[in-house]
């Protein structure tokens, strides 16, 4: 029995992760202004962010709108466990893990029987709804939000003053474990289950396939990596409040560059984040300084050509097996 | 707290039910037939309501007398952005839902980022309208003329709704929706009853932003709550149902009144999103809803 | 018949009213090859829908090796050990042959090289190893039936359920498929089928019992049955030709 297609495209993959993990991690040493290297860290965070949402999303099909539920739970445990108790992102960002992973759980529960459109609204309504609550919750001091005051540089602390370097390999970091997550999920029983779920849930449960606890634990697993990149953004950023964290645009930027790049694939929210966050940050900063509005119409405009035009994902450009095809290459 | 101010704050949350409960049935008409939700739907109310304001001040027409243009346009919009946009995605070989999710999502923050380039950020509203300072008084009760009106005009937009429901368009829409393969082989052309129904979903929500215009502040962000608040309605009333449109949005209206003056104003939403969970927890599928 | 390894007593199932199986009651034995016949709207389909788990009767229970499986869902019947296959293909199309295949081995096993190993015995047991690479939509439609009992056949089932898996092929096709059924059963698995190519059907069959509108009209060795007037009747209005 010779190698088959599978185990030759999985060995490709971690060949090709590591070069770009070497070469992302030279990539910002040449270069010194503040702002691109600032845009690079936004770029990986996001990566890893929507690599995150790809778990659900994509592998398993359920489409949230509302990730950013997550992601203000880890952001918001974290920093208040370091600034009333001192206690270190670099654990705190796991409790922020966990207690996002619960609320996915909590949220799955009565939503995942909802099919398509319907689950992705009560998505969007549920983390509303905490968007609502956070505003006006003094313990958290609602809509004011909380500074993180900075203490003594330290990587224990993910404090690092003004550098924004350091902070492009925790970004790095983040993204790189998040990609061998996926990585392995794909390979595993449950990333097999999913895919079949998502293909044809009634043809999955005849061989065996325990359709919810299947979407329970990628919900788990998508919730807590979110909740991760919540707490590493409050320390690079150092200050946060319900809107920043809890918006609904952000439940979007988080979605997008999977759907841009491919969803249910190992590369595209990698390559979606890499094209649309520049884009939305470039035009921001040029455009939309004096709240003009011309960044939103290019990030508008850019997302419904994107998904007319490449349905399947961006992946498909680079020849890439995408979700609608198989292991050959795809071009449809 | 007396029982006066009681009956009157559920009163405006009545009228203000008739006008969430319009903006849903536009949204509920284009979900039930194509199985499409238009994240782009708070934003056709906020064009419809800029619309209006603008027309108001440059031609001076009041906005009740501008009802029939907005509609004429609103289900103009609503064709174009079917033929235009929704048609493609609808064609999209993979991930057709997705596709169609984040096609209305991208025009929506396109929308967003239109109006704030035309008229600016700050909020706009209708200060010298005909009906702008007069109340409507019933025994201890006193409500501002064009709430009283903005409810009943929706109310009139949803008995039309209802009506065109009945009628062989409306059975039309029914049928496209159960099978819109099949349909072909009837002669209904798929294409146009799926426009129609998408423009007869914009000039819903059109008449809606008109009488919200006459009373409501108007800015480029506006459409973003009143969306939130129509998928709530939506979603408790049962998608593809009107009646169940009409009768969510009332409690909704009325809910969100008394949670205003029994909680607190800011947080005026939290009794929808209450009741939100607990239909999402006992009845998915809505109060009339037909999944 | 000694021990049988399914037993299926007054199974009912209504939809909306409309009877589908009324007091529906027979055994399979174990190793034998079942042929479920009887003219459209008999209900051999909802049958297989409350063997499979994929129902649950109304009335009735159905009992593999004596332990009830009537009512605990799909996937508990998968595990106990009852595969299936679908009247119309359903396969996984974001998917290669071979990880369709995949899919059902995880029902047994836990690791991936373990399923991939199982999958590609499986495939190779179907005659579809060549294929295996192949995104599974490309397949054409008999490599696609195939595909389906290689993909049942990867959950180690003891009893197999196919749905029509002859229906609609050439003549060729039908003796290919006929062949593949004949080693599933030679490698120990019970197998009832569904068929109304009864050319095809009734030599390869053990026994068979006839549905007529929900019940069970008789059930015999394919002779037998095919000269029962009863049966003859019951198929006249379906233009059955007698073989």
């Amino acid at each position: 029995m010779g190698d088959n297609a599978i185990l030759k495209r999985r060995r490709r993959e971690l060949i090709v992760g590591a070069v770009l993990l070497i070469v992302l991690a030279v990539l910002p040493l040449p270069i010194e202004s503040v702002y691109l290297r600032g845009l690079i860290v936004l770029t990986l965070l996001y990566a890893g962010l929507s690599q995150g949402w790809n778990i659900l999303g994509g592998y398993c099909g359920q489409i949230s709108l509302g990730h950013a539920l997550y992601f203000g739970i880890g952001a918001y445990s974290s920093t208040i466990l370091y600034v009333t108790l001192g206690i270190p992102p670099t654990l705190g960002m796991f409790v922020g893990g966990a207690l996002a992973a619960l609320a996915a759980l909590l949220v799955g529960w009565p939503c995942f029987r909802l099919s398509g459109h319907y689950y992705a609204i009560a998505t969007l309504v549920i983390s509303q709804m905490f968007l609502l609550l956070a505003s006006n919750w003094n313990f958290i001091n609602a809509s004011m939000g909380i500074t993180i005051p900075f203490r003594t540089q330290s990587w224990l602390d993910l404090e690092f003053r003004t550098a924004i370097l350091p902070f492009h390999y925790v970004m790095l970091a983040y993204v790189a474990v998040v990609w061998i997550i996926a990585w392995f999920i794909e390979g595993s029983r449950w990333g097999f289950y999913w895919r079949a779920v998502k293909d044809d849930a009634a043809a999955a449960s005849s061989l065996g396939v325990r359709i919810f606890s299947s979407k329970m634990a990628a919900a788990a697993i998508s919730g807590a990596v979110t909740g991760v990149g919540g707490a590493l953004y409050a320390q690079y950023i150092a200050f946060i409040d319900p809107d920043s964290v809890l918006g609904l645009s952000l439940s979007v930027l988080i979605a997008l560059p999977a759907v841009v790049g491919g969803v249910g694939t190992l590369w595209g929210p990698l390559i979606g984040a890499a094209v649309l966050i520049p884009v939305q940050q470039l035009s921001a900063s040029w455009l939309g300084g004096s709240g003009d509005g011309a960044d939103l119409m290019i990030y508008g405009a850019l997302i419904v050509v994107l998904a007319l035009a490449r349905p399947q994902g961006l992946v498909s450009l680079f020849g890439i097996r995408s979700q609608a095809g198989g292991a050959v290459v795809d071009r449809a | 707290m007396t029982a006066s101010l009681i009956i009157q704050v559920v009163l405006g949350g009545l009228l203000m039910g008739f006008v969430y409960a319009l903006v849903a049935a536009g949204l509920s008409l284009i979900f039930g037939l194509m199985n499409v939700v238009n994240f782009a739907h708070g934003e056709l109310l906020m064009l419809a309501m800029y619309g209006t304001f603008v027309i108001h001040e440059n031609l001076g027409l009041d906005p009740l007398l501008q009802i029939p243009l907005i509609v004429v346009v609103m289900f103009g919009i609503g064709v174009a952005i079917y033929r235009l946009l929704i048609a493609r995605a609808l064609d999209v070989r993979f991930n057709t839902g997705m596709v169609q999710i984040f096609v209305t999502f991208g025009l929506s923050i396109f929308l967003v980022g239109a109006a704030q380039l035309t008229f600016g950020s700050d909020f706009r509203s209708i200060n010298n309208g005909f009906l702008s300072n007069q109340t409507f008084t019933l025994g201890p009760v006193i409500l501002p003329m064009s709430q009283v009106l903005a409810g009943v005009v929706c109310l009139l937009a949803f008995g039309v709704l209802a009506f065109i429901s009945r009628t062989e368009f409306g059975r039309a829409l029914e049928a496209t929706r159960e099978d819109r393969d099949a349909v072909a082989l009837i002669g209904i052309d798929r294409d146009r009853v799926f426009s129609i129904g998408w423009g007869i979903g914009a000039a819903a929500v059109g008449v809606a932003g008109v009488m919200l215009a006459s009373f409501y502040y108007i800015s480029p962000t506006v459409g973003d709550n009143f969306a939130l608040i129509a998928y709530v309605t939506v979603a408790l009333g049962g998608f593809g149902s009107l009646l169940g449109a009409l009768i969510a949005g009332l409690l909704v209206g009325v809910v969100e009144a008394l949670t205003a003056l029994f909680i607190d104003p800011s947080l005026k939403q939290i009794g929808i999103f209450a009741i939100y969970v607990l239909v999402l927890m006992f009845r998915p599928n809505g109060l009339l809803g037909r999944l | 018949m000694p021990e049988p390894i399914l037993q299926l007593r007054n199974v009912s199932k209504s939809f909306g009213g409309v009877a589908a199986n009324v007091d529906v009651s027979f055994d399979v034995a174990r190793g034998e090859i079942l042929g479920l016949i009887g003219p459209n709207g008999a209900g051999k389909s909802s049958l297989f829908n409350s063997i499979s788990g994929a129902v649950a009767p109304d009335r009735g229970e159905i009992l593999l090796e004596g332990r009830r499986i009537s009512g605990v869902g799909a996937v508990a019947c998968t595990q106990s050990g009852i595969g299936r296959t679908f009247q119309v293909v359903r396969s996984f199309d974001s998917m290669t042959v071979l990880e369709n295949v995949m899919v059902g081995a995880f029902a047994r096993l836990r690791g991936s090289h373990e399923a991939m190993a199982k999958a590609r015995a499986m495939l190779e047991f179907c005659g579809l190893e060549a294929r295996m690479d192949r995104p599974a939509y490309m397949l054409t439609p008999p490599e696609k039936r195939r595909l389906e009992i290689a993909r049942a056949l990867a959950t180690q089932p003891k009893l197999l359920l196919l749905d029509e898996m002859l229906t609609g092929l050439t003549p060729t096709e039908a003796q290919g498929g006929v062949q593949l059924i004949r080693d599933v059963r030679a490698q120990g698995v019970t197998i009832i089928m569904v068929e109304h190519v009864m050319e095809v059907l009734l030599p390869l069959i053990d026994r068979a019992v006839v549905l007529h509108l929900g019940r069970k009209l008789t059930e015999g060795s394919p002779a037998e049955v095919v000269r029962n007037p009863d049966v003859i009747r019951a198929y006249l209005g379906d233009h059955y030709a007698a073989v």
